[in-house]
């Protein structure tokens, strides 16, 4: 039952949203693009979709410079 | 010099076309090696005029203050490379609209400045041209570190990433790290078209 985001294997909990597992990250940078598997989960759905078990995360931050 | 390899890659580039979404320190300098480069045909979109501050890193000239950077890019572009085609649009990019004037390019660019809006406009390519490469870039600010930056790719996302660097709100944007990004970015827009050079 585990996970893995940015290629750090972390525990996998049940009914847990994107959302909750960005705050249980500790991922506080207000500006991610979110892929789970190969699905870009859109910031409008982060407190909706769940993450399901064996599944592999990719959180990426943006910083603003350009 | 490899004449073969040459030919085929004029050929298609000269065939293919990139847009950029922001014309400052990325997209000018990207515009500009795209066009060295050869490439066929470029769309340039961006609502703002030259500053004096903007000279630290930007494609541009004193000579340009106070010109729209649609045009005075297309200018520059014109002296290095006459023979690509060049569609400008001087407008300011709307959440909603995001994509419109990237449908028909093999390759999107983003240089944005804000934070806000580089999310805002990956997200409306990834989700409204779902089969669109899309270039980004995050983490330019600062100096040195050249090699903290490396490549991230997530489906048709390819972004350009240092995830250690601060946000250009509390630090310096200068030429060197920024043309780094920003040649970065035209490198992989010509590794997206061409395929992988073996």
């Amino acid at each position: 039952m585990s996970i893995e985001v940015n290629t750090r294997k972390v525990e996998w909990v049940k009914n847990e949203t994107v959302k909750e597992l960005l705050k249980r990250m500790k991922y506080s940078f207000p500006l991610v693009v979110v892929k789970i598997n190969d699905e870009i989960i859109p910031r409008s759905n982060f407190s909706e979709v769940y993450v399901p078990n064996n599944s592999k995360v990719s959180v990426i931050h943006m910083i603003s410079g350009g | 010099m490899n004449i073969e390899k040459n030919k085929r890659i004029s050929k298609k580039l000269k065939e293919s076309s990139v847009g950029i979404a922001g014309l400052g320190g990325l997209g000018s300098n990207a515009a500009i090696a795209l066009a060295r480069a050869g490439i066929g045909r470029l769309v340039l979109v961006d609502f703002d005029k030259i500053e004096e501050s903007n000279l630290t890193r930007q494609y541009y000239f004193l000579d340009q203050i106070g010109k729209l950077k649609t045009i005075a890019l297309q200018d520059n572009i014109k002296k290095i490379n006459p023979s690509v085609l060049i569609d400008v649009y001087k407008e300011k990019l709307m959440k909603g609209s995001m994509e419109i004037r990237f449908r028909n390019v093999d390759v999107v660019i983003e240089a944005l400045d804000t934070a806000e809006t580089k999310v805002a406009f990956i997200e409306e390519i990834l989700t409204k041209l779902p089969d669109k490469p899309i270039v980004a870039a995050s983490g330019v600010s600062g100096y040195g570190h050249s090699d903290r930056i490396s490549t991230k790719n997530l489906g048709k996302l390819f972004l350009c990433y240092d995830e250690n660097a601060r946000s250009s709100d509390e630090d310096i944007l200068v030429a060197p790290r920024v043309g780094i990004m920003a040649n970065w970015e035209a490198n992989l827009a010509l590794e997206i078209i061409l395929g992988e050079d073996r």
